[in-house]
């Protein structure tokens, strides 16, 4: 018991002041809808929260329209696999919107093993009337009642609720690290380190594996699935990212098993900055189509790289994130944040990017100016409606008066997870369990 | 064998380029002699890090596959580099002279080489893991076959694994042991048994005295109590308490430092010249700890 203290004392040697109250409230997702209204963040507890946007309102036209919490609803629950006598975690690792196709809106979450397919719907009218119940819901008696009524929709408070339509369960062996809706709005797939499966939205009894890269003998196992995407347009059309830092596209309709990919994206290394983390490195953690179709994005340790469909033996674009840290590869081994996963994400227009990085920064590139910015979500540095102010690391030498130097940064404080509204410049930005939601300044 | 008041400077490796590297193929102490020190240590200590990081998964969670694939390929790669350069045979064959054989289990890789090579209490052990890859080095066999015969010959006298095995230990005992004490203690830093295991016990092919079901495990993620035992999860944090810390500790790691000295090819180079124990002290309470265990598990086992 003494050494679990003293661990936990060494751990928290490095975190800074931690104001998280559980570790349950890590976010662990973040994904607005298509329309934008909504913005859903999952956590490492297993639950969902749904914020919408506020409808601006014209007598305040300053005040643009604000996220406020809509639903929130647990979307899973910690089980154990008795089999292997192992603990499933709850915590969400994915979450997807569907389009909107009725008054209702419908979100597909996952953990490590189950997806599930939500539907968040309101109500403000309730039937009131009936004849065999009281309105608390009370069985009558039946001899008290003397003559018959049709019941009567009233209106009542508004209630949101969320109900769990389809269950996708024991589908994946291993930790399903990404979940992708197909343009066909029918089928979807759910990818684990070693397989993708293809999903019927209306159907939990079956998918289909459409890749395995599971070796015959796992001796040879060297390299697993990071991440895969649908194409935003061609329903047939996914890209899958590898611990190896390559990306293949497959077209499902060449065979039932996408085993063989029809381009192959990769970089061939850079002989001159071989080390021992060279792989680990260049082990892909995010994969994200742009908006039109036309480009690749993939977020390795210390780069995003923007690829084009047509071009595979290189990227079209790279952006170092923060390559500050390459000589600190062997620290940041040691206490395994080198294995972090950080997401990327791109605008509306697909003219800027966006990654995380640690201390709480996240970086924006714009790939038609070529500048970039580095940002910090936290509530010391910036008050509600304050601009944010760029921060810059210095890397060595005079650090001047705002820079702060590669060894004050907190590793800590990473922001994985980010996402950009589809149409407008507001972004939502997780920093460990406080979630930071920014907007254009209204001129 | 290197001049009084060398200092062993740590940088980071990935700021050294690998052609830094002195290589002088004649004899392997030879090469191993002028060896940049600080290259080679920096290797050995990456290597040690990499082989807690396999062994020490997270007990009630699987842990992530993607990870332990890419940790067991940066093991793979610098032991290919230590084969290379003779690095690899220098320490295997000084393990072999220096620990002697006993009957008792012999515990995890990195425990065993604190471990006092006159010959102190043996540790339970699960070499064969190790074994595995590095005879998939040298011999190229394949998967279950290797495995049974690595676990049947495995024996005090059995010289040609001894001299090739980085654990000179003998399995005394069948696999059923190791199974028992695999749960948490094992390290496992090949892939050759892990990933196979994964896939054989993912897949409800629980071969229950396969060494390859219980190595695998460990690494790449299925765990399986196979016999009614208590949970080793108290003797496990009890086992690692000494190891965990000091090894997580950022600031040891940039002094270069470990509070539990590695033994290091320039350890075993001076072992095998002073023909006596080398300074690893701090091992002794791991040592008791895993006495009791050893203890527990016989009770539990019955044998």
């Amino acid at each position: 018991m003494e050494e679990e203290s003293d661990t936990r004392k060494i751990n928290n040697s490095f975190l800074r002041e931690h104001n998280y109250a559980t570790e349950a409230d890590i976010i662990s997702t973040v994904e607005f809808n298509s329309s934008g209204e909504l913005l859903a963040t999952g956590d490492k507890g297993g639950r969902v929260v749904v914020f919408q946007r506020e409808q601006e309102s014209k007598s305040q036209p300053q005040r643009r329209g604000e996220y406020n919490v809509y639903s929130t609803f647990q979307s899973h629950e910690p089980e154990f696999d008795y089999l292997k006598s192992l603990e499933i975690e709850e915590k969400i690792n994915k979450i997807k919107w569907l389009p909107q196709q009725n008054a209702a809106y419908f979100l597909l979450s996952t953990n490590d093993k189950t997806v599930k397919l939500w539907k968040i719907s309101e109500r403000d009218k309730r039937p009131e009337g009936y004849n065999l119940k009281d309105d608390d819901g009370r069985i009558r008696d039946p001899s008290t009642i003397t003559s018959l009524r049709v019941p009567v929709l009233q209106p009542m408070d508004l209630m949101v609720e969320a109900t769990a339509r389809r269950v996708f369960s024991n589908a994946h062996m291993y930790h399903i690290n990404s979940i992708s809706v197909n343009s066909d709005y029918q089928t979807y797939i759910s990818t684990d380190d070693l397989r993708v499966n293809l999903w019927n939205l209306e159907i939990t009894d079956r998918s289909f594996n459409i890749v395995d890269i599971k070796p015959a003998n796992m001796e040879e196992l060297t390299e697993v699935i990071t991440s895969a995407e649908f194409h935003p347009q061609q329903c047939h059309t996914f890209a899958y990212s590898s611990s190896k830092g390559s990306i293949r596209l497959c077209d499902m309709r060449e065979a039932a098993l996408c085993d063989k990919h029809c381009k192959y994206f990769e970089e061939p290394e850079d002989p001159s900055t071989r080390s021992f983390f060279s792989e680990i490195i260049s082990s892909i953690s995010d994969v994200k189509f742009s908006h039109n179709g036309r480009y690749l994005m993939t977020r390795d340790y210390l780069t995003v790289k923007v690829w084009d469909l047509q071009m595979e033996n290189k990227p079209l674009e790279t952006y170092q994130v923060h390559d500050y840290l390459r000589g600190k590869l062997c620290s940041l081994y040691e206490n395994d944040c080198i294995f972090d996963k950080f997401e990327c994400v791109w605008n509306g227009s697909d003219s800027v990017i966006m990654t995380g990085s640690y201390n709480n920064f996240f970086r924006m590139f714009d790939r038609n100016t070529k500048r970039d910015v580095t940002l910090e979500a936290s509530r010391e540095n910036s008050k509600p409606r304050a601009i944010l102010k760029p921060r810059k690391v210095c890397v060595g030498g005079k650090r001047r008066k705002d820079e702060i130097s590669v060894d004050s940064l907190d590793f800590s404080k990473k922001i994985l997870h980010t996402t950009w509204h589809p149409h407008e410049n507001i972004i939502a930005v997780a920093a460990t369990n406080n979630l930071y939601i920014f907007q254009d300044k209204v001129n | 064998m290197f001049p009084k008041g060398t200092k062993r400077k740590f940088s980071d490796p990935g700021e050294e380029p690998v052609s830094e590297e002195d290589q002088v193929p004649v004899t392997p102490s030879v090469a191993a002699r002028t060896l940049t020190s600080a290259y080679s240590l920096q290797r050995q200590s990456l290597l040690d890090m990499s082989l807690i990081k396999l062994q020490l998964c997270h007990m009630l969670v699987e842990p992530n596959l993607c990870r332990s694939v890419l940790i067991a390929n940066t093991v793979r790669q610098i032991q290919e580099e230590m084969t290379q350069d003779g690095t690899w045979q220098i320490m295997t064959q000084a393990l072999a002279a220096a620990q002697c054989p006993a009957d008792r289990l012999v515990a995890t890789e990195v425990l065993c080489r604190q471990t006092d090579p006159a010959g102190q209490s043996p540790k339970p052990c699960s070499g064969a893991g190790l074994e595995e890859g590095y005879h998939a080095e040298e011999v190229v066999m394949e998967g279950d076959v290797e495995t049974e015969v690595t676990m049947s010959t495995l024996s005090p006298v059995s010289p040609q694994l001894s001299s090739a095995s980085y654990l000179a230990g003998p399995f005394g005992m069948g696999p059923c042991w190791e199974e028992e004490e695999e749960d948490g203690e094992c390290e496992e830093d090949e892939e050759d048994d892990s990933e196979e295991c994964a896939s054989e016990s993912e897949e409800g092919d629980r071969d229950h005295l396969s060494p390859d079901t219980r190595t695998g495990e460990q690494v790449f993620g299925t765990f399986e109590i196979k016999h009614p035992a208590p949970p080793p999860d108290p003797a496990l944090e009890e086992l690692f308490s000494d190891v965990d810390p000091s090894y997580y500790d950022l600031d040891t790691v940039l002094t270069g430092m470990q509070s539990a000295p590695k033994m290091g090819p320039y350890d075993l180079l001076e072992s095998l010249s002073s023909h006596g124990p080398t300074a690893l002290s701090s091992s002794s309470s791991c040592r008791s700890d895993l006495n009791e265990l050893d203890h527990i598990m016989e009770i539990i086992v019955g044998s």
